[in-house]
């Protein structure tokens, strides 16, 4: 019999740089991953959204090969993650959920000594260690011990420290959780920098400014599922209006507004403090409200946002 | 052999376990003086038993020959020493690493394996506790405690005591929920240093002579008193190998332990 050529399951092509089919996660009777599909391509910045248990740090822990399938197949650069875990860590920088730099060492030790675990040598790791303090702006505080630095620094260290292999891809588990706004911005800036060098980003987050600021395209995950993918422009043309029209009544005055503004715009949603109205005109809406005799006390045209849109997938109720 | 094959971790692979040492040269640099603070026990031991004990008890019988009692209980205390600078080294130091300062964590996240972790931290606590060893074979010889050149060999097989209590801790580690649980440590570790023919001999234990060489520290002070005298028999051999079997073991279940708790 002659030999068939059977084709590879999963024909890396040149772009993909992930590709998981069916990915399973168990952990006893709980599914925390439930056979998801998903594919990103090299030199994009990819979002994965979703309540706290959605899945999404079992997923990221998946495609940084320190957790296996328990169903699925997970390729990262073509290579399988059950069987080359190893080159595939070689090629990524992890920046985890909650910081794991040495507390022992100085901040540019961390930075070297990482450098070390990947094999390189120690006049590249000192090279490079130099470079991303300044990248990191850290220079200034390159032998402080890590324990006395302030969380944004902490995160732009580790931050600094994921990127001592220079990696083609970077997983960045709520990068910014935790930090005040000119931390947030300035991380901002620093992982821009490294998507216009090339770098491919996968990161998580509950920040829906975030996930627009920095998302090329985005899974919103929900109890292990993705229940919606695309661009976030994408994603709230197609899960919400262009506006929303956000109006307050006086004390329990909410719930009676609400029926005598059915029908305007596309949908109403009645929340305890606010009545919200989805529409495409915001300003129509609210004239309209006038016309029907309300007069709330405070009413808010604003533009729709992937909060919308998250909210919309994911409800309101909290997750734990 | 089944035993051996079913703990030993599918894909246990270990190619870098010196970078996790080289981690801890660095961090212990700044802290030398805990470092050099481990010579000085050994020292204060050997004098108290110079100063007085010695006299009191005055001859022990070794291999049918009389020595004084120091002499008896000098391999012994430097056996003792090399268990408890494995232990301490391989318990406290590496709970915190594993659970409080995530250090295995950021290690696993680069091509590093269970392994390389668990032998980097083992084979640290090997280099740290032959460090003292050889402090304590200098003070022994300066005491006038040393018998002949034999007792270089006293070396490796610390070497061995360090690597089965090293092996041991790190496993029985992975296994703590916090620091409450280190007071188990001291619960196992001083009946052992009392009761592996350190300070009397096995002779001492009568019907229950059996227990002691349950006790791997009790083939560890077999191995270092032979060195010390330069009296050897057969036996040593299986002294030797009970010790690199628990260690080998351990090790093993070790990088299991890792394994299953930080990659699940």
């Amino acid at each position: 019999m002659p030999f068939v050529s059977v084709p590879p399951v999963m024909p890396p092509t040149s772009d993909s740089l992930i590709v998981a089919r069916g990915l399973t996660k168990r952990f006893g009777d709980f599914t925390a991953v439930d056979g998801i599909d998903v594919e990103v391509h090299r030199g994009e910045a990819f979002g994965f959204l979703g309540p706290n248990g959605a899945g999404k740090s079992s997923t990221m822990r998946m495609i940084g090969c320190v957790s296996s399938p328990s169903d699925g197949s997970m390729h990262v650069f073509g290579l399988d993650a059950a069987t080359h875990g190893a080159q595939i860590r070689a090629r990524i920088g992890v920046v985890p959920q909650l910081d794991t730099l040495d507390t022992e060492l100085s901040v540019k030790e961390n930075l070297w000594l990482y450098g070390r675990f990947f094999d390189l040598p120690r006049a590249e790791c000192r090279r490079r260690a130099t470079e991303l303090l300044e990248f990191a702006q850290l220079t200034d505080r390159a032998d402080s011990i890590v324990d006395n630095l302030s969380g944004g620094m902490k995160r732009r260290l580790s931050i600094a420290r994921s990127l001592i292999n220079e990696p083609e891809l970077l997983l960045l588990d709520e990068p910014t959780t935790g930090l005040d706004p000119q931390a947030r911005h300035v991380l901002w800036d620093r992982l821009y920098r490294l998507k216009q060098q090339g770098v491919t980003l996968v990161l998580t987050t509950h920040y829906m400014d975030e996930a627009e600021q920095l998302c090329d395209r985005l899974v919103v995950m929900d109890q292990g599922h993705i229940v919606a993918e695309g661009s976030p422009r994408d994603l709230i043309a197609r899960y919400s209006t262009r506006e929303v029209l956000e109006l307050r009544f006086a004390a329990d005055g909410n719930e009676a507004a609400a029926a005598q503004l059915a029908g305007i715009g596309d949908r109403l949603e009645l929340l305890p403090d606010r009545v919200l109205i989805y529409a495409d005109d915001g300003e129509t809406a609210l004239t309209e409200t006038h016309h029907r005799g309300l007069s709330p006390e405070s009413a808010l045209v604003r533009r729709s946002s992937l909060e919308d849109v998250f909210l919309q997938l994911t409800g309101r109720s909290l997750a734990d | 052999m089944t035993i051996l094959l079913r703990i030993i971790p599918a894909g246990f692979v270990v190619r870098r376990p010196q970078r996790m040492i080289e981690r801890h040269v660095v961090a212990y640099r700044r802290q030398w003086l805990i470092i050099v603070s481990g010579f000085f026990e050994p020292l204060f031991i050997l004098l108290s038993v110079r100063a007085g004990l010695g006299d009191l008890v005055g001859e022990v019988s070794v291999a049918g020959r009389a020595v004084p009692y120091e002499a008896f209980v000098a391999p012994a205390l430097m056996a003792s020493s090399a268990m408890n600078g494995a232990v301490f080294d391989s318990t406290g130091n590496v709970l915190h690493r594993l659970k409080y300062a995530r250090i295995y964590d950021a290690a696993l996240a680069t091509p590093m394996s269970p392994a390389d972790v668990a032998m980097g931290e083992i084979g640290w606590a090997l280099l740290r506790g032959q460090m003292y060893a050889v402090g304590f074979l200098g003070v022994m010889a300066g005491l006038g405690l040393v018998e002949s050149w034999w007792a270089l060999l006293a070396l490796p097989a610390c070497l061995l005591v360090g690597f089965a209590f090293a092996s041991i801790g790190f496993l029985a580690t992975t296994y703590m929920r916090g620091f409450a649980d280190m007071d188990m440590v001291n619960t196992v570790v001083l009946p052992l240093s009392l009761f592996s023919a350190t300070v009397f001999p096995v002779s001492a234990y009568g019907d229950l002579a059996w227990l002691v060489q349950v006790s791997p520290l009790y083939h560890g002070v077999a191995l270092v008193r032979a060195a010390n005298t330069g009296v050897w028999s057969a036996s040593l051999v299986a002294h030797a190998l009970v010790l690199l079997v628990v260690s080998l073991v351990a090790l093993l279940a070790a990088t299991r332990r890792v394994d299953l708790l930080l990659r699940k």
